[in-house]
Order: structure tokens, then sequence, then C-alpha cells
């Protein structure tokens, strides 16, 4: 089962442990951990639910794509990594 | 009770407390690090808010009850949901630009300005936030765009002391916007303004005009104060005409502050010109009037006068309560304060963090 990991950056706000989420669309997989963590949202994406500008989420080591929609795959053996850009912010 | 001085800056929050005459020492300082564009101690309950600017991670909203010891966060305004091909496009929070008390008689309500645009509303102490769909729905609203930021912004709010169903907005670029139903219903009022950095046929156009920072008077609320980007205007009629100031040494500036009780006692920060965003002759002055704008007095004792380029913006000065304390923030990290109504100037850092917003409160 994919890890989601995040930025140890974001402890300085708020709590956010690595978690164990079911595989599919990077959309699901991050709504299931703002489920258990709601405050953790507003912090990765805005309120039409894009990637904020200057968040990079990888999946498997890549750089994910669609930073619209999140449609973007989340295998069973892939890893989540949510860090922040080095520009802007 | 003791006074106190709120300052938000690139890197955190400071809280300078007045001990006694002329003495004020830092006693909190909280979210080091990271920018903080508005503060707002509310009076009306003695909660502190503050709106953060994470950069990375978005506009945030704290709240503390124990003055600045310890901070809970709360909602932040967002805009509306939207749904396929324009959710690329669709507007997002940027920034909490200005946060009001909502009036005496509404103790717990909110305003806030923000970029891109949106009024929002609370009326939970910053549980929950909404928007104002009057205001963002006015057609109008198309014509404006960005003045200090890339995205329209509302940087005032000022809400009438007497009837908290009167507010009047400043908006960059965006013009003066006035509700007298508590926000049902806006009318744009910049008659008298104008905007040399239009096209002549849009010079007077409501909508793109850019007051930069607009205050009104407590006890005469009728009169209000707008340092503009073309200038210094003033109203006496509730904003339905302005008059043009001539301010001396300079028109041009950010921020502007009001006499309590007197309006026609109003400061100003003067810088060079739109183009040339330093102070005259690089000293850093404030300018008084005491007669409505007729004439000026160039205030220097106390501050620097020898190549100086600090810059105060549109939140950087406050004046408290009873008319004479007077608190100035600039973006080289000087913080002044003036017991004496700006007569003289007393510096209480020289190397904060570049200053958003300072504000007086109390504890």
């Amino acid at each position: 089962m994919p890890t989601v990991a995040f930025t140890p950056n974001l402890r300085r706000h708020l709590e956010c442990p690595d978690v164990e989420a079911p595989p599919g669309t990077l959309a699901a997989v991050l709504e299931n951990v703002f489920r258990e963590n709601p405050k953790l949202r507003s912090y990765i994406v805005d309120e039409q639910g894009r990637l904020r500008q200057h968040v990079a989420v990888f999946v498997g080591g890549e750089l994910v794509h669609d930073r619209v929609r999140l449609t973007d795959e989340v295998g069973a053996d892939q890893d989540v990594f949510v860090m922040q850009a080095l520009s802007g912010g | 009770m003791r006074k106190r001085i709120h300052v938000g800056t690139r890197k955190g929050l400071f809280t300078f407390e007045r001990e006694s005459e002329g003495k004020w020492t830092i006693v909190e300082t909280a979210f080091i690090g990271d920018p903080v564009p508005m503060v707002l101690p509310d009076r009306r309950d003695d909660v502190l808010y503050a709106a953060l600017d994470l950069g990375h991670f978005g506009a945030k909203l704290r709240r503390s009850r124990d003055f600045g010891k310890s901070w809970q966060e709360v909602a932040i305004p967002e805009y509306p949901k939207v749904e396929g091909d324009d959710a690329e496009k669709a507007p997002a929070l940027k920034l909490i630009w200005c946060l009001e008390a909502a009036g005496n008689d509404v103790p717990g309500s909110l305003w806030a300005g923000t970029a891109p645009g949106g009024l929002f509303r609370s009326d939970d102490r910053g549980e929950s936030w909404q928007l104002n769909a009057s205001l963002w729905d006015q057609p109008d609203r198309a014509k404006w765009f960005g003045g200090g930021y890339d995205v329209p912004g509302i940087h005032s709010i000022c809400v009438d002391p007497e009837d908290s169903r009167r507010v009047v907005l400043g908006v960059s670029c965006g013009g003066v916007w006035i509700t007298e139903d508590a926000g049902s219903s806006w009318r744009s009022s910049t008659t008298g303004m104008y905007a040399e950095y239009m096209p002549p046929e849009r010079r007077e156009d409501p909508a793109i005009q850019d007051p930069h920072r607009i205050v009104q008077c407590r006890s005469a609320k009728d009169t209000f104060w707008v340092q503009h980007h073309n200038g210094v205007f003033r109203s006496e009629n509730g904003g339905a005409s302005w008059q043009e100031i001539h301010a001396q040494p300079s028109s041009f500036g950010f921020a502007a502050a009001i006499h309590p009780s007197d309006p026609d006692t109003a400061w100003l920060v003067p810088l060079v010109k739109d183009e040339h965003r330093v102070p005259v002759a690089a000293a850093v002055v404030v300018a008084r009037t005491r007669d409505g704008g007729r004439s000026f007095e160039v205030l220097r004792q106390g501050l620097p006068q020898e190549h100086a380029y600090d810059v105060v913006f549109r939140h950087g000065l406050d004046i408290d309560g009873t008319g004479d304390l007077l608190a100035m923030g600039s973006t080289t990290g000087s913080l002044w304060v003036s017991e004496d109504q700006g007569d003289s100037w007393q510096t209480l850092s020289t190397h904060l963090p570049p200053i958003y917003v300072v504000r007086f409160g109390q504890s």
C-alpha cells in the first residue's frame, strides 16, 4: 500500500505523520489523508482542489503531471512524497 | 490596561508594550520566519487575529484569546468552487490583506479583504467565512486589476462607527465601494478621483481607481481621507465625492491616518512619486495637516534625515484611540512611535524584518 510522506517543514505548522492510503488517483489518495487530517488540506491544495503553486508532489519518484485534477495514478507499490518546491513560497 | 503595538512583518509578529511614558518593549513574538500581512486586535472582546502568508502552504488565519501568548488555527476565506473546464483558472485565496471588526453591535463578526478581490464575512470569530456575493458579482469587477500585487485586492474596510451596515471599501485597483445595507448591495463612488496611469478616456473610470489606503474619522464619520496612487483625496460627505489635496513634500505615498475626534487632522507618509518610491531627499518625514489639507507641517524630529530609504506600506501607520499616539513601520524594518501627535518620534527598532502592518491594541 502506498505511503504518503510530507516535507518536515510542514511540521512547524501542524502534525502530519507519514500515512498509508489505498492506491488510486492522487486525488483519491490525498482525499483519504485529508479525511483523517482535515487541517492538512489547505496546506497542500487550494479551495479549488489544485495543488498549491509551490507544492511539489512526487509519485514513485516522478513529479506529478496533473496539478489541477490530480489524476495521476498512484500504484500499490508506489509512494507519494509531498514536498515544497524550491521556487517561490 | 497597557497600550500595545502589534507589528506584522515579513518574518513574524512582534508585540510591543508601553511600560511607561516613552518606554516600549517587545513582550510577545510569534510566527518567527513567516510573513504576517495583517493583524487585528479586536477591541470588542480582546481577541487577536493574525493573518499569515505561508508562501508554499498558502494564506492562513490564527486567533489568540490570551493576548498573543498562544494561537489557534481558524478557517480561511475560500473562493467558490469552480468545476469543469474553468477549474484551472478559478480564483483562489492569495492573501488576507485586511481584517476589521464588523461593528460594536455584532460582536464576533469580522470583515476580511483579500486578494484576488473577494470580500468575506465571518460571524463566528473566524470559524467560518462567507464570500460577499453581491460585491463579487458586480459587473465592474471585471475591470479591476492588480496594484501592489499581481491581482486586485481589498485593503481598506471602514465600518461606520454608528451604523455597522454602512461600510466603505478601498480596492487596488478597483476604486471605492460603499454599502449601506451590510453588503447586500454596493455602489462605486470615486467622483473627483482620477488615474493618470490610464488612457485619457479611462482617467475617471471608477472601477480602475487605485486608492492605496482609506481611513475614516471615528467621530465625524462622513470624513474620509484617501492616499491614492495619484495623490491625496478627502471626502466630507461620506464618500459621495472627493476633493484633491496637495500634500507636502509630495502627494504620493501609501499610508494615511486620521485623528479620531478631529476630521481636519490627518497624517501622511510622502514618497517622491510612483516611479520613484523612496522618501523625498532620502529623509523620512510625516506630513500632518490640522486644517483639512489646506496646509501641511513636515514632521522630522526623531526620524532619519540622511540616506533613509524607508517606505511605509498601506497598513504601516496607525493612530490610537486618544489621537496622541502614532506608530509607523517601514519596509526596511524601522519602527517609530510618537506620543505627541507626530511632533517627535522615537525609534523602537531599526532591524525588524520588513514591516507590513502596525496596529495599536491593549493587554
